[in-house]
């Protein structure tokens, strides 16, 4: 990766905020889906598509980019954002999300939209295709590959036990080139996640699996920088990158409430708060 | 009679008909898709000697990798190797892969639409000792209900092989089930094998006379099997023939896609159709054919298979018997689907 520089820093938070007024834009339009996990992840997402990712929106089926899964579908408003404003599909489109017809289906489907990479909605298998990916190019190129494998999940997700599976299997198999980034906003549809199924210490259990941790503030990128780079330097092990966000970050009415998971601003009052935290001017 | 043109094993009706479990044949036929196909991979949850991925797990070490007893992981393992390129076979009994990762497999495998094929062995109550949490007869309608999928249930072990290679040159999601019983040999190296392809193995010849159903022209009864019992459909058929009722047996190893021309065509010349197989009679192989034959050409239909029961120990002829799925039963639903006859 190129060194992160106080110019590229702020191209990232240009996009970054693009991307947050999109997602608003798009969930108001679509009055369905899911806020809080897209708007938190819009850093991550930014820093990602505008920085680290091997790839290129011109040439989506390239063989050697590096590979994004999505494990928590419903957060793809961030992800279709993310690519629109990257050049992969026109940033109007956006606005088609949830819609009869529409290459942007409410979860991602690359029956739709064959340049994702997966589709993906039911949560906890994101990490086992990863892994899975992460197996097949040591099998075809080696441990010193130069592709990368990201997967990106929910915290909440990791309720699930098919995590767990994957996590043991990428420990056992250890595998350098994959890099697990969990949201940790501490909220799921039901409340925070420590009341609904407590997670910590998050951390000590991807450790005792064999993995690298490495935590961030998921809101700096020069702190996402350093986690994602430090998982490029491990050799003999996979890395999580365990990135603290704040859940719906960027409309602070909104923020670390677990009521936003999973529904959109509509009434007035809400769509009026959303745009002004973003400077979305009136339309 | 046997259709000659077929090459079946000519000991086929002999007591002393070699025998081979049909897995084992997923087991050769997987080594000859990996030999033939660099791509092919595969994945096992802790059943690699008996589901027979052995073989292919000690020539190719580098293109196998040992989950551990995690189907779900499994499935969404070998969805990702897919992504990249290869053609991952995975296997587990059935009763875990597609019983207990059938969410992963639909989501990560056919929704995904990427070809990864699914060997689930030791399906039926024949796994015998092991009890009913062991035997699948459920498998059948979980894969044939998913979009996509391929459902493939060879009738012997040398189906079993042929079926594996085909499917391994195949782009689809795929489910081959494979039983853990020596069963008898019923085709040979020569015997064609398309999937999507039924054949009829067994014609009673054309005779003068009135049949007892009344029919001037085709057969009283055809019956159609899937799997091994498709041995079990040929004696029963045999027997039917010497008193006089014409039967035709199709194997319709390929549940889905349908061969829906074969199909309608016995069922236009028997006028009468018996379904045998080793799995529930809710939503199986027979329930495919009845929503074919509802739509195209309605005829009787009598269902051989487990009538919304769970299986238990015992040996696997007992429980053959013991569930409704023995010759005898075959043939009594012969007779009774050609009195059904309007």
């Amino acid at each position: 990766m190129t060194p992160l520089t106080d110019q590229k820093i702020a191209l990232l938070a240009e996009k970054a905020l693009d991307i947050r007024r999109s997602i608003v834009e798009m969930l108001i339009e679509a009055k369905s889906g899911h806020t809080a996990g897209p708007l938190d992840m819009a850093d991550i997402f930014a820093y990602l598509y505008f920085h680290a990712l091997k790839h290129d929106p011109k040439k989506p089926g390239w063989e050697y980019r590096d590979r994004l899964v999505l494990s928590n579908g419903h957060i793809c408003p961030v992800l279709y954002a993310t690519m629109a404003h990257a050049g992969y599909f026109p940033v109007s489109e956006l606005m088609t999300l949830r819609k009869f017809g529409s290459r942007l289906q409410g979860h991602p489907h690359r029956d739709f939209l064959p340049m994702l990479e997966t589709s993906s909605g039911p949560l906890g298998c994101g990490l086992s295709q990863a892994v899975g990916m992460a197996l097949a190019d040591r099998i075809d190129n080696g441990r010193s590959s130069g592709r990368r494998f990201y997967c990106l999940t929910g915290d909440g997700e990791l309720d699930e036990g098919n995590n767990w599976e994957a996590v043991m299997l990428a420990g056992k198999e250890k595998l350098r080139s994959l890099t697990a980034i969990v949201d940790r906003n501490n909220i799921q549809i039901d409340g925070f996640t420590e009341d609904v199924m407590p997670l910590e210490p998050i951390a000590d259990k991807w450790r005792s699996f064999n993995w690298h941790v490495v935590e961030c503030d998921g809101h700096d990128f020069r702190d996402i920088d350093r986690a994602v780079g430090e998982a490029q330097a491990v050799f003999e092990k996979p890395t999580v990158v365990i990135a603290h966000t704040i859940a719906s970050k960027g409309v602070p009415a909104f923020e670390r409430k677990f009521e936003w998971h999973g529904k959109p601003p509509t009434t007035p009052e809400e769509i009026r708060t959303a745009r002004q935290a973003l400077g979305i001017g009136p339309r | 009679m046997i259709d000659p043109g077929l090459n079946l094993n000519p000991k086929l009706f002999d007591p002393d008909v070699d025998m081979q479990p049909i897995r084992k044949g997923f087991g050769e036929g997987l080594l000859l898709a990996g030999k033939a196909d660099k791509r092919v991979v595969g994945l096992c949850a802790d059943l690699t000697d008996s589901t027979h991925m052995n073989m292919f797990a000690a020539a190719f070490p580098e293109r196998f990798i040992e989950i551990g007893v995690a189907e779900q992981n499994l499935a969404a393992t070998a969805s990702g190797m897919a992504h990249m390129g290869k053609i991952p076979f995975i296997t587990s009994y059935a009763m875990f892969s597609p019983g207990r990762n059938w969410e992963q497999i639909r989501t990560t495998i056919a929704y995904n639409n990427v070809p990864v094929k699914i060997a689930g062995s030791h399906a039926g109550v024949s796994v015998g000792p092991d009890g009913g949490t062991h035997q699948a007869i459920e498998d059948i309608a979980l894969t044939r209900v998913i979009p996509r999928m391929v459902v493939i249930s060879p009738c012997d072990a040398i189906e079993a092989r042929k079926a594996t290679l085909a499917a391994a040159k195949t782009p689809d999601p795929t489910y081959i089930r494979l039983a853990r019983e020596k069963t008898p040999l019923i085709t040979t190296d020569e015997t064609p094998f398309a999937i999507g392809k039924a054949w009829i193995a067994f014609r009673s010849a054309v005779r003068e006379g009135k049949r007892p159903s009344g029919a001037k022209h085709g057969f009283d009864v055809g019956i159609i099997a899937t799997g091994a019992l498709l041995h079990k459909a040929l004696m029963a058929a045999r027997e039917l023939d010497g008193k006089g009722i014409r039967a035709a047996v199709m194997n319709l190893s390929t549940i889905k896609p349908l061969d829906g021309d074969a199909i309608v065509r016995l069922a236009h010349d028997a006028g009468a159709i018996v379904a045998v197989e080793e799995h529930q009679v809710a939503g199986g192989m027979g329930s495919a054919v009845a929503e074919l034959l509802a739509a195209h050409r309605p005829v009787p239909i009598e269902f051989i298979g487990v009538r919304d029961q769970f299986g238990q120990s015992g040996a696997p002829a007992e429980l053959i018997e013991h569930y409704g799925m023995g010759e005898k039963h075959i043939r009594d639903a012969a007779r009774k689907a050609i009195l059904r006859k309007p």
